[in-house]
């Protein structure tokens, strides 16, 4: 077994990812918010809000296109860099991505067309159906990938056939509910929503601190601050039932989460802070707060959180067991269709643990040759590396936390105080912009890093999915997407940037036009809007 | 009985079968113009102006019409996961290659037109044309590598090995036959692009794209010929040995394969398949035809049959093979050793018979409110909200 091949293509894949999903969360969240601008367009005929959808919209496809762009890579990528997974699990894995593509991509990729192109060709209201179903396909995509995703973090639904040598989907009702699957979705999302939110209201703050658009940043201030608190709070409590999940179905993530490698009496403290020492197994200048990790992980006081060394002690229980289907599956494909019976019906009994011999492979080609020291150490390499886990899923809390706080802050003002901001609040939420994106980044670290060394939990290990390319083709390719994305990048937030600059084109005339038609009804309402101000 | 059982094994793996080959169709057909106009475009666009009309013609459109391509890859994943490990992962750096045209045209599309400058836009244009003509290259190579079979090796395990270094692989799927095959894929998307620009623009730019169109139809009709006589001639076929249930496990080891003979056999045993490169030489001629006449609507309509005649040529040819392997022939994978599980052919039939007929309508929506050509007025009186 090659590992630079393995850490090489495990650094590409990590690398196309996180950099996929700089672009992902925006799409998710700024579709519907645009959608929702267009909605109040289409119910109040005010010209404002068109011109608000139109300028937030010209935003959402710069960032569209690098999200769509950059997710061919990972539908492509899992052929090109890890065909043995794709083999191994493509009987289930490849189900939730192909049902993405039928169901929620193919819908948002046509009607996104027409969102820009269909202004003059579309009634009103056809145009704004369009975006809603742009906004709710991009949502329905990120469900069907979530599910995907899911799988690997929790397989249910699946069973391991000998004869083709993978795991066969059992149930794809078990797959499609899987619990850890629809608490992701909901996170995930919500976090998309969350992160277009922080983006709105930073970048309308910005035009009130240059005293620009004011109209135009007022209302999105109101829209995205709502939306935003909505979703901040959604994302903290939908990912404590994440958390929740996690205690259930993935113990060694929760465990490398808490950097918890003993087990305490129920219920276990919280670490708030503290440095985890992977080679002494502690964590040094621990702060506990009693209680609490016990309750979000059990939600009881009675029930344990098990502990990494006893987590360590059970995959060595597991290896052993691992170790007889494996045996069984040696003479199954042997023998074929002339298996005894008694073979197969004790392969059945551990094929569960199947998965457990295949972590021996990176030592030794036959797992059943394995030496105790080995077998010790395959059953050591269950542990994640607790570090980057433990503060990944900190910060990431902490953030969420703030987003909260903000989105309440002004909340409050747009609803109670006339829509007035104070500076120094204005200015946090133009520094606060990049936030959601470190928030969810270490989000997808504390996931899919903690979910090592497993590329589909306690089924398929890391080291044995990768596709046996050369070093040579992994350094060609890794170094192209490296200058690639980043030449990418510089051109999108060049982009970005300028048209932000730039603002929004209003039609001053049409905005006083409407104006003075509502006039007196406006005066009978006894505002002295400031939104009604025409664009300077 | 199970539900899923109501439809035998083997016959929802030649559903699946026709569905990948609709799959590949559909894209080639609609994409497939995308890319044909991508490529074209340096040569047909002569000012700024002329260009933003060529790249509007497909603007609201190629989003959608990628989709096919990227459900394309997800069905391969779903329906034959050991052809997508195989291919995608043997084919590593050419699949790079489209990956990044890939990723390069959209963006391409989408930001060509946020800034001015000329060297901005110049940059995007050659962008367009490597995003265009890149993959329909690569396309016809990998299709002509898969007629001559690719050298790769299935564990017993079934982990797919294909020695030798990264660059070495890579040039050796750019054979001489391979290339021809290139030139087929590239040539007739380039006629597509060409029947796509006569019906969506006017003017100059119609009358150049009539010209070219012609020119690149005969090359089409040419090297689709020649190709045919090699296979005849040069490239070596592959057949099952002895009877196989076309309902056995997904697992290529269980099915003994040789090599020898040539892939024409497959028109004796079955000489009804001779329909489809007769509809291929028939669809591209009248593209040529209805080129040269100035007639729109039925030239496209014609450039279409001739890509769907080509490429269900190949995959009836090569029926039940799906990637023959070289280097170890029982490898290869085939319709009756490659596919998923029966179930999840099963439930992916119907994901599919619910969705398809969805897509299909609300595509043909979309086609029917962006109908009309593209004109010059067109670009400049919206100039901020098109490309």
């Amino acid at each position: 077994m090659d590992l630079d091949i393995v850490e090489l293509s495990r650094l590409q894949f990590a690398m196309t990812a996180m950099y996929h999903f700089l672009f992902v969360p925006l799409t998710l969240g700024l579709s519907i918010l645009v959608a929702i601008m267009e909605t109040v367009y289409v119910m109040t005929n005010r010209p404002i809000w068109r011109q608000m959808t139109k300028f937030w919209g010209s935003l959402f496809g710069i960032n569209f296109v690098l999200g769509v762009a950059t997710g061919i890579t990972m539908e492509f990528q899992f052929g090109m860099n890890w065909s043995y997974y794709s083999h191994y699990v493509g009987d289930v894995f490849g189900a939730p991505l192909a049902i993405e593509g039928l169901m929620a991509f193919f819908m948002e990729a046509t009607f996104v067309g027409l969102f820009f192109f269909g202004w003059d060709k579309l009634s009103k209201t056809a145009h704004c159906v369009v975006t809603w179903l742009v906004a709710i396909g991009s949502n329905f995509s990120a469900l069907w990938i979530l599910i995907a995703n899911g799988w690997m973090q929790h397989p249910v639904g699946a069973v391991f056939n000998p004869d083709t040598m993978r795991m066969e989907m059992s149930s794809f009702y078990e797959v499609l509910f899987n619990t850890v699957a629809q608490a992701k979705f909901v996170h995930t999302v919500s976090a998309g929503y969350v992160t277009a939110s922080v983006f709105v209201l930073g970048v309308s703050a910005w035009y009130l601190l240059k005293g620009r658009h004011i109209d135009l940043a007022k209302r999105s201030i109101t829209i995205a601050a709502s939306f935003g608190l909505a979703s901040a709070l959604s994302v903290v409590v939908l990912g404590d039932e994440s958390g929740y999940d996690a205690g259930l179905n993935q113990k060694m993530k929760m465990a490398a989460i808490e950097a918890m490698w003993e087990t305490e009496p129920a219920p276990a403290s919280f670490t708030l802070f503290g440095i985890p020492d992977q080679e002494d197994r502690e964590t040094h200048y621990a702060i506990k707060i009693p209680w609490v990790m016990g309750l979000i992980g059990t939600r009881s006081l009675t029930e344990q959180i098990p502990g990494i060394d006893d987590l360590v002690e059970e995959a060595h229980q597991k290896i052993r067991s691992g170790l007889v289907a494996y045996d069984a599956l040696m003479t199954i494909r042997e023998q074929r269709d002339a298996t005894p019976q008694a073979v197969r019906d004790t392969f059945e009994a551990h094929s569960d643990d199947l998965g457990h011999a295949l972590l021996l492979m990176r030592y030794v080609e036959d797992p059943r040759q394995a030496t105790e020291a080995q077998i010790t150490q395959a059953a050591n390499d269950t542990v994640p590396m607790v570090f980057p886990i433990f503060w990944g899923f900190r910060v990431m809390v902490g953030l969420g936390f703030l987003f909260i706080a903000t989105m309440a802050f002004f909340f409050w003002r747009s609803s109670f105080k006339g829509q007035t901001y104070p500076r120094w609040a204005l200015r946090i939420a133009v520094i606060m912009i990049p936030a959601p994106w470190i928030a969810a980044e270490m989000g997808w670290i504390v996931a899919e890093y903690g979910r090592q060394p497993w590329t589909v939990d306690g089924i398929l290990p890391t080291a044995l999915s990768v596709s046996r390319l050369s070093v040579g083709d992994l350094l060609i390719t890794i170094a192209l997407f490296a200058t690639f994305y980043t030449v990418l990048f510089i051109v999108e937030m060049g982009l970005m940037l300028k048209y932000i600059r730039k603002g929004p084109v209003q039609d001053v005339e049409e905005t006083e036009a409407w104006t003075r038609k509502h006039e007196r009804r406006l005066r009978s309402a006894g505002s002295d809007d400031l939104m009604t101000t025409p664009a300077e | 009985m199970v539900l899923f059982e109501l439809i035998d094994y083997d016959t929802l793996r030649v559903i699946w079968w026709l569905l990948l080959g609709v799959l590949l169709i559909g894209f080639a057909m609609t994409d497939g113009f995308d890319m044909g106009v991508g490529a074209l475009l340096p040569f047909l666009g002569k000012t700024d102006l002329e260009r933003r009309v060529i790249i509007n013609t497909v603007g609201p459109v190629w989003e959608g019409n990628q989709v096919w391509f990227i459900l394309g890859g997800g069905a391969i994943f779903a329906a034959w996961p050991p052809l997508y490990a195989v291919s995608f992962s043997g084919f590593y750096l050419a699949m790079f290659l489209v990956l990044a045209a890939l990723i390069l045209r959209p963006v391409a599309f989408k930001y060509r037109s946020k800034r001015e400058a000329e060297t901005w836009r110049s940059g995007w244009d050659w962008a367009l044309f490597v995003g265009g003509a890149v993959p329909a290259l690569v396309f016809g190579v990998a299709v002509g590598n898969v007629l001559r079979g690719v050298p790769f090796e299935l564990t017993p395990e079934l982990i797919p090995m294909y020695p030798g270094s990264a660059l070495g692989k890579l040039f050796g799927l750019l054979n001489p036959f391979a290339l021809l095959c290139g030139v087929v894929s590239l040539s007739m998307l380039l006629t597509h692009g060409a029947a796509w620009l006569s019906l969506k623009t006017e003017g100059a730019i119609a009358a150049r794209a009539r010209k070219i169109g012609q020119k690149t139809g005969l090359v089409t009709i040419g090297a689709y010929a020649l190709a045919g006589l090699c296979l005849a001639f040069f490239v070596t076929g592959y057949s099952i040995v002895g009877d196989v249930p076309a309902d056995g496990p997904s697992n290529p080891h269980y099915i003994e394969v040789a090599r020898g003979g040539t892939w024409l056999s497959a028109y004796l045993a079955r000489p009804w398949i001779i329909i489809a490169p007769l509809l291929g030489f028939a669809g591209m001629w009248m593209t040529v035809q209805g080129l040269k006449a100035g007639r729109e609507v039925s030239t496209l309509l014609w450039s279409k049959l001739g890509i769907f005649g080509a490429i269900s040529s190949v995959g009836l040819t090569i029926f039940p093979f799906l990637l023959p392997s070289t280097l170890d022939p029982t490898s290869s994978l085939t319709v009756w050793d490659a596919s998923s599980s029966h179930k999840t052919l099963f439930i992916m039939l119907v994901a599919t018979v619910i969705f398809m007929p969805l897509i299909l309508a609300y595509t043909a929506w979309v086609y029917s409110v962006l109908w009309g050509k593209v004109t010059e007025q067109d670009v400049t009186e919206n100039s901020h909200s098109v490309y």
